[in-house]
């Protein structure tokens, strides 16, 4: 790999060590030293690296960028925000801010033995579930961003789901970001969901103030035997925002695994999502779905690694680029020398609404057993004429055709959530969305009404 | 209610419609028939607002108003209507949503409040009913791996949702079986009125059996070169379009 070494960034993490290591158990701060070693090797991966070819982050991860360690603390008093909860999801939700945990609500009811909280302040109290499942899925040696974020994350979300224990109400994890000058946010979210397990988990993401973040977040998931975890990520930031957000899972044999990316809203929104059958008859459901205007730019990196055999993988991603937006697919998928009897589909379409949009898409399948069934496409195309015609010809007004259209487009990703009250919620976002009348995420709870009080709050 | 004259078009740098000229008043059926590539289904696009074709001469009235200076959709809301020869499939658009988008639309056009949910379903309970369409086929998205059949019936279905002042028939008949046939022109003869107007375009005189016209022509190379009472049809069905070529061979 090709990258430059960033001192000034290892010099911002030397300089602030002791509030970085402060908060953590010794195992975090342990993995923290190798991946130091590993941040002075790899740096900020350049566009020059290939898996970054498309997105150059360089420019953006810089120490000019205030870095936030120190939590925002609003702890108890964000019980004022709980009161203003629109119950349009029955969920378990929690709040961070910055990268920080601060308060949950609803999660008294929760199974015996789930444990739903403070990244920093479980793992303490949890080494055991440490040792055994962080660091162990995200790549600290091959990634700059990994490494970056496992050196300086100190706080993010921890969940445990225990043998044979099923949560049924989503658990709804509402990132926010705010401040008063540009800020630089790392987060860290560690998902085990051990034998037998259920769990459905909803992360959204959101900005509450204007001035610009640049976030460098990963989250690890484990699913252990007949385990099964619904993933769902919205992300719904304004144009100033620049996120990495590292998805890394492993799955034991049985497990089933659906995930689903909305970027609805962003500046620069680049997705690393790693997907490792470890065991057999493990399945794989992996999609998304990004909407993308003005000079917004989206880059899913997507790797599905088929270690074993008899294991299926589904991939689907669907993009509407308008303006002068750009973005970039790229699909791995590796099957091992003896993952025989594989399953692996993947697909990518993309409408491009303008001359000006952009899209690049790269499909890698890298075949290494004989008695597999893979397949892939990747199609870029317009809007159907005829089918506008159609619509106009009713009566319909063209640009209601359009949103229609494009609505159509997306559909088939967003009839694949599970949550019927979620996937009511993401179609009427995306129908604003394409209306352009979406300026908050109001799925999720506090947005519409809070951001004014929050931002009394956080001061 | 439609007056077209001397209506001139083109595809790309070929001329198909060479001067037509039509008048259609209140409660008449008009069928036009010729051979293939005579022109018929152009007509049809040209008098919907199709942007692939160019109109380079003439003029066509509706009620009164310009008809070649409105959009497509503003046609629509003036009361026209076309039944697709090959209606698009629109996956992930359900009927329901399509039709509500549409019907109030054209209220919107006309100053008329939306039709609340239950008004609306009451519509196409109604509807469905009158022109004999499976309730499944309004569950489904348009026209989404319907057969041949349905995607006609479905045309008829929304001529019915949307009442039309004027319908073209583009082709209904093509690919019908003879139930199929039935209950599309079932649709129609229900729906046909004192106020409003049908145009059945058809190769064959089959679906005129089942919908009885006033008028038909004959449409060859562009023009109109025959016009007469429904007998003309049993004529051309009779002898073919052989003496048509050959009387008017250029």
């Amino acid at each position: 790999m090709i990258a430059e070494p960033d001192t000034s960034l290892m010099s911002l993490y030397e300089a602030h060590r002791d509030v970085i290591e402060k908060d953590s158990s010794s195992l975090v701060n342990a993995a923290r030293q190798s991946a130091v070693q590993a941040f002075a090797r790899l740096g900020i991966p350049s566009n020059k690296t290939e898996a970054y070819k498309y997105t150059n982050l360089q420019d953006w991860f810089k120490t000019d960028m205030a870095a936030t360690w120190a939590n925002p603390g609003l702890n108890d008093r964000v019980e004022e925000v709980f009161k203003c909860e629109v119950d349009a999801i029955e969920a378990h939700t929690i709040f961070v801010v910055n990268g920080h945990y601060q308060h949950g609500t609803n999660n008294d009811s929760l199974p015996q033995g789930v444990l739903l909280g403070s990244f920093a302040s479980l793992s303490k109290q949890y080494p055991d579930i440490v040792e055994q499942y962080y660091a162990k899925y995200a790549p600290t040696e091959e990634d700059g961003l990994v490494a970056f974020n496992t050196m300086c994350a100190v706080d993010g979300v921890f969940i445990y789901i225990p043998r044979n224990k099923v949560v049924e109400k989503p658990i709804q994890i509402v990132n926010l970001l705010s401040g008063d000058e540009d800020v630089m946010v790392f987060q860290r979210n560690l998902i085990v969901v051990e034998e037998g397990a259920q769990a459905r988990v909803l992360l959204c993401d959101h900005t509450l103030s204007s001035n610009r973040f640049v976030v460098n977040s990963v989250t690890e998931g484990h699913v252990s035997e007949r385990g099964s975890l619904d993933f769902y990520n919205i992300q719904n930031q304004h144009n100033g925002t620049v996120q990495v957000g590292g998805y890394y899972f492993n799955q034991e044999a049985d497990s089933v695994l659906n995930a689903n990316y909305f970027t609805l809203n962003t500046g620069i929104a680049r997705n690393n999502i790693f997907m490792r059958l470890n065991g057999s008859h493990a399945g794989n459901h992996l999609s998304g779905l990004y909407l993308t205007d003005k000079n917004q730019h989206v880059d899913n990196f997507t790797f599905i690694h088929h270690a074993v055999p008899d294991c299926e993988s589904n991939e689907l991603f669907k993009g509407v680029m308008d303006d002068s937006s750009t973005g970039a697919f790229t699909g791995r998928i590796l099957v091992a020398p003896d993952a025989q009897r594989t399953n692996a589909y993947q697909s990518n379409n993309n409408l491009l609404l303008t001359d000006n949009a952009k899209i690049n898409t790269r499909p890698q399948l890298e075949i290494y057993a004989d008695d597999v069934k893979c397949s892939h496409g990747a199609t870029v195309g317009q809007l159907d004429e005829n089918a506008l015609f159609y619509l106009r010809a009713r009566g319909i007004s063209k640009d209601e055709a359009l949103i229609l259209l494009m609505y159509a487009f997306a559909y088939e990703v967003i009839e694949k959530i599970k949550v019927p009250a979620l996937q009511e919620q993401i179609r009427e976002l995306v129908e604003k969305r394409f209306r352009g009348e979406l300026d908050k995420c109001d799925s999720c709870i506090i947005c519409n009404h809070l951001t004014e009080k929050f931002q009394e709050l956080i001061k | 209610m439609l007056k077209i004259k001397n209506l001139h078009a083109r595809i790309e740098d070929k001329e198909i419609l060479r001067g037509i000229d039509l008048t259609i008043k209140p409660g008449e059926i008009h069928a036009i028939m010729g051979p293939n590539g005579s022109g018929k289904s152009t007509l049809a696009a040209v008098l919907t607002g199709n942007e692939s074709f160019e109109v380079i001469e003439g003029s066509v009235e509706f009620n009164g108003k310009d008809l070649l200076e409105l959009s497509p959709e503003d046609r629509a809301r003036e009361g026209l209507f076309l039944s697709f020869q090959y209606p698009v499939e629109i996956p992930g658009v359900s009927m329901t949503n399509f039709m509500r988008t549409a019907i109030n639309e054209q209220r919107k056009y006309r100053g008329l409040d939306p039709l609340s949910a239950s008004e609306f379903l009451k519509l196409m309970r109604d509807r469905k009913k009158l022109v004999e369409i499976d309730s499944d086929l309004t569950n489904r998205s348009v026209n989404e791996g319907f057969s041949g059949g349905e995607k006609k019936k479905n045309e008829i279905f929304q001529m019915a949702m949307l009442d039309p002042k004027l319908s073209i028939l583009d082709e209904t008949d093509s690919g019908l079986d003879i139930d199929a046939l039935r209950v599309v022109a079932n649709g129609v003869n229900k729906l046909s009125s004192s106020d409003n107007a049908t145009i059945v375009i058809t190769h064959y005189q089959r679906l005129l059996d089942y919908i009885q016209p006033d008028y038909v022509h004959v449409l060859y190379k562009g023009k109109i070169v025959r016009s007469a009472g429904k007998e003309l049809a049993l004529e051309l069905e009779e002898k073919g379009y052989d003496w048509i070529k050959k009387e008017f061979e250029e």
